[in-house]
């Protein structure tokens, strides 16, 4: 338990030394290096942890509040999130060194594109205070402690976000995100409280052994969903995300991005698989609901963006929506006491949570090497980069392919064993579970296939074709520092892509916290590098073969396009259609919004109320055609105007109690006082 | 205890209680003060007897306190402050006084009921002493809302004080300082008072509050 606990305050010392030496060019490299060095130790000890199956640890300091002290603990499930946050945060810092360094050698990057002045709030100490607060949330074990961590953790983002407060949207998302994170941290708040009970006892052993009362258990579960959910980005909740993850500086979003949301799904799963007793059947069917709305909502969602690092972070609210159904399935056969296919669930649940934080934190350094070597995120001008950018091209295409779940990349492991585990709904006793699920099981593959359209979308028009914009023409490879942080979470795509077995193996301990069944294959029979779940009905997945069979395919396929097609490479204008000076093929190409225009009006017209607005000049006039797409929120639409809407009212009503008199406010306290009093007075008849 | 030291604290409790429905009864500023120091007076009989009773020599100090303090200076003083600035000296309720009596009495019900089944596990003498200094409190705060006067209102409020001090001598156990800082916030709630009449009056001719208000600069 010492060396958690001594890396959280080492990061936090770096924090506080970055603070110090902020005027020098030291404090980056201190920040980034101790948080990178720091990272790497905490993620190896928590993987030696896993691999040895160690016993759960726990020590309670006295700090914090004098009753309770502070309680920390590490079990399987702590382990599992401290090694996939502290991975991905080693690349990010690795990447942010890069990152800042190339800002400070050509004076734009950061975000703020190339005319304006660079953002220049302080990331430097905020970035080591950010993954403290993290890593905290992970090893509490009291409430008290959890959520000073959480809150540490939102407030230290959100400061973050405003590093580039000189741009107008910042401001918008900073304060959309601040509610939200206020919002989500009350639930909690008032989640665990009624966990607790009336005397506040807010160690989680004491929850895990209380038995709180049907209601109370009831709203703790719809306020641990509505809370933890916010922050992670759960539908309709998710209007904060798109605002504010791109906001950040790059190897930020990454981190909100792949990891904040990460520590959502560890509350989610500390709270309904294990503090509190026996599930219901309806808290999975609840997050099924939710799961699989938000897993179609939110790719949809990325395909009309145009802004690389809104549509990763619309991308990311999909993937924690196909986490979400996981849980929800792992939920439902945790109640119906199938423990086997609920491990099969979970650590569906628990690879995607390592396979998002991978790639999406890869394409969140992609987007930011791409910014940093353009000053622009707009898809619309950028186009062509793999020639200038060959590197990080290549990089891109593993995350691209990664996160559109092909094989033999670690996305489609997990989506694989996801719907292995769907397959088994028919297994359960209820109707609507049987019939739901088939349904959240069609929406999922309707959302992965979507995301399969949206990532050949981003790399096609990024890196592929002819430079669409002037900044694309001039752009070069980012450095070294970035290249290295890309390949790391891109070597691991692939490696958990092709071996999955072993890296599911270290899960066990995980599982066995959450859903009282650690394997879900029969160990007899399957070597390390097959993938077969018993309750699978006979399906199995091997990384190793997938790879041999691909690379077998397109060898064969190379070989017959060089023997029998033409060898040489040509090129030549194919339509010149009278232009004359120039490249016309930059402006006939596909555009962003032109390559989901068909998508937009299968789905666009329901979902977004999208219109699109053509002014088309009559001939004769010389003014340009105008073409203009209109996209229309609905959760703010049916969801959060209203609320403001009503909120305002609300507020305008209650301002008249300001202008009364001195005798009529004390008559409202004496009246609230007399009520609240004859309610104590009824109550104990 | 014995049945006399019980009885006579009851008592004692019951007519700080009895003055403050006679706090509520009058309609002279004269009256009002002098009945409010019968009340501080009993206050402190009151913390006397049950410091000699339960032989708590430090409730001598919150008697002594609540004596000079509450049942001579502040009495005094707004006696004083009354007849320097020369204030109308009825009384206007915003209420009539059989309505306010019916309300006070339905107050005292209400604390009875609310407390006895609460302390159901306390002494027979916590038990009354709470009902009745919340009785105490409540009788107060009905003041400060059915008077117009200002002096009036600061009459009220510090008999919720003296509510308090009740509550705190009868369940044993308070500490000392903190019955102190009480007494002393009530003196400078006082003082604060004090200085508000005299620099209302300089300003509106009146403390009638009704008339002050008229002056509110955020009135719309």
């Amino acid at each position: 338990m010492f060396a958690p606990l001594t890396i959280i305050a080492l990061m936090l010392a770096a924090a506080a030394l970055a603070v110090a030496f902020s005027r020098r060019p030291a404090a980056d490299a201190v920040a980034y290096g101790a948080v990178g060095v720091l990272s790497v130790l905490l993620a190896l000890w928590a993987l030696v942890r896993l691999a040895s199956g160690a016993a759960d640890i726990s020590v309670v300091l006295p700090i914090g509040l004098p009753w309770l002290g502070a309680h920390f603990a590490v079990d399987g499930l702590s382990a599992f999130f401290l090694l996939v946050v502290n991975l991905a945060t080693a690349a990010a810092a690795l990447f942010g060194w890069g990152y800042v360094r190339a800002h400070a050698a050509h004076g734009h990057a950061g975000d703020a594109p190339a005319e304006r002045p660079p953002a220049e709030g302080p990331v430097a100490p905020l970035f080591p205070a950010f993954v403290a607060g993290m890593n905290l949330v992970l090893i509490a074990a009291d409430a008290f402690v959890f959520l000073v961590g959480w809150e540490f953790m939102s407030l230290a983002s959100w400061l973050l976000v405003l590093s580039t407060h000189r741009e107008p949207a910042t401001q918008r998302a900073a304060r959309v995100y601040l509610i939200m994170a206020s919002f989500g941290t009350l639930a909690l708040l008032l989640a665990f409280g009624l966990l607790a009970g009336s005397d506040g006892a807010y160690a989680f052993e004491s929850i895990r052994n209380s038995q709180p009362g049907a209601v109370a258990m009831t709203l703790a579960v719809l306020l641990t969903i509505m809370g933890a959910g916010s922050k992670a980005g759960v539908v309709p909740l998710h209007v904060w995300l798109p605002l504010a993850h791109p906001a950040a500086p790059s190897h930020v979003s990454a981190l909100m991005s792949g990891v904040m949301t990460k520590v959502a799904i560890y509350a989610i799963v500390r709270v309904l698989f294990d503090l509190l007793p026996e599930p219901q059947w309806w808290w999975g069917g609840l997050l099924l609901a939710l799961g699989a709305l938000t897993a179609v909502l939110g790719v949809l969602y990325a395909l009309m963006q145009d802004d690389m690092k809104t549509l990763l972070a619309y991308s990311t609210v999909e993937n924690i929506g196909a986490i979400i159904i996981a849980l929800g399935l792992a939920l439902v056969f945790k109640a119906s006491h199938t423990p086997v296919i609920a491990a099969l669930a979970m650590a569906a649940a628990l690879l995607h949570v390592l396979n998002h934080s991978l790639f999406k934190s890869l394409m969140f350094f992609v987007a930011g090497g791409v910014l940093s070597a353009t000053g622009v995120r707009d898809l619309g001008r950028l186009g062509g980069l793999i020639h200038v950018m060959p590197l990080t091209a290549f990089l891109a295409l593993v995350g691209s392919a990664a996160i559109a779940a092909l094989p033999p990349l670690n996305g489609f492991v997990g989506e694989w064993l996801l719907f292995q585990a769907i397959l088994n709904a028919p297994a359960l006793p209820q109707w609507v579970l049987k019939i739901g699920i088939a349904v959240v099981g069609a929406l999922l593959a309707l959302s992965t296939a979507l995301a399969a359209a949206c990532f050949v979308r981003f790399y096609g028009m990024a890196f592929l074709g002819r430079p669409r914009g002037p900044e694309a023409v001039k752009a070069h490879d980012v450095n070294r520092p970035m290249l290295l942080g890309m390949a790391i979470p891109a070597a691991l795509s692939v490696a958990i892509g092709v071996l999955p077995t072993p890296v599911i193996r270290l899960f066990e301990p995980a599982l066995l916290a959450t859903v009282e069944a650690g394997a879900f294959d029969d160990r007899n029979y399957q070597p390390w590098f097959w993938l077969a779940p018993t309750s699978a009905i006979g399906n199995s997945y091997s990384g190793l073969i997938m790879v041999a069979a691909i690379a077998g395919l397109s060898a064969l396929l190379a070989w017959v396009i060089h023997r029998y097609a033409s060898r040489g490479v040509r090129r030549g204008i194919p339509w010149g259609c009278g232009f004359t000076g120039g490249d016309p093929m930059a402006r006939s190409q596909y555009t962003p919004s032109s390559f989901s225009q068909p998508l937009r009006r299968v789905f666009g017209s329901v979902a977004f109320s999208a219109r699109d607005e053509v002014d088309m000049p009559q001939p004769g006039e010389t003014r340009a055609a105008n073409f203009r797409v209109h996209l229309d929120d609905p959760a703010w639409r049916l969801l959060f105007t209203p609320i403001v809407k009503l909120t305002e009212r609300w507020a305008n009503a209650v301002n008249r109690l300001q202008f009364l008199t001195i005798r009529r406010h004390l008559s409202l306290m004496f009246f609230a006082l007399v009520a609240l009093l004859a309610v104590v007075a009824l109550l104990q008849r | 205890m014995s049945d006399f030291a019980y009885d006579a604290s009851h008592l004692l409790g019951a007519i700080v209680l009895l003055m403050s429905f006679a706090l509520l009864y009058q309609n002279r500023l004269f009256s009002l003060l002098h009945v409010y120091s019968a009340q501080a007076l009993t206050l402190a009989a009151a913390a006397a007897w049950k410091g000699y009773a339960h032989d708590e020599t430090h409730l001598y100090v919150t008697a002594g306190l609540t004596l000079i303090l509450k049942a001579i200076i502040i009495p005094i003083a707004l006696h004083r402050i009354v007849v320097k600035l020369d204030i109308h000296r009825a009384v206007e309720p915003a209420m009539s006084i059989g309505a306010t009596m019916i309300a006070g009495v339905s107050l005292v019900t209400l604390s009875i009921l609310l407390v006895l089944p609460v302390t159901a596990e306390a002494s027979a003498l916590t038990r009354e002493d709470m009902a009745l200094s919340l009785s105490v409190v409540l009788l107060g705060l009905l003041m400060m809302i059915s008077r117009r006067n200002a002096v009036s209102q600061v009459v009220g409020f510090m008999s919720i004080e003296n509510g308090l001090i009740l509550a705190a001598v009868g369940v044993a156990g308070m500490p000392l300082i903190v019955e102190m800082s009480v007494a002393f916030s009530v003196m400078v709630a006082f003082i604060i008072f004090g200085i508000f009449l005299f620099d209302i009056r300089e300003r509106f001719d009146s403390l009638d509050i009704q008339k002050i208000e008229q002056y509110r600069g955020e009135q719309e």
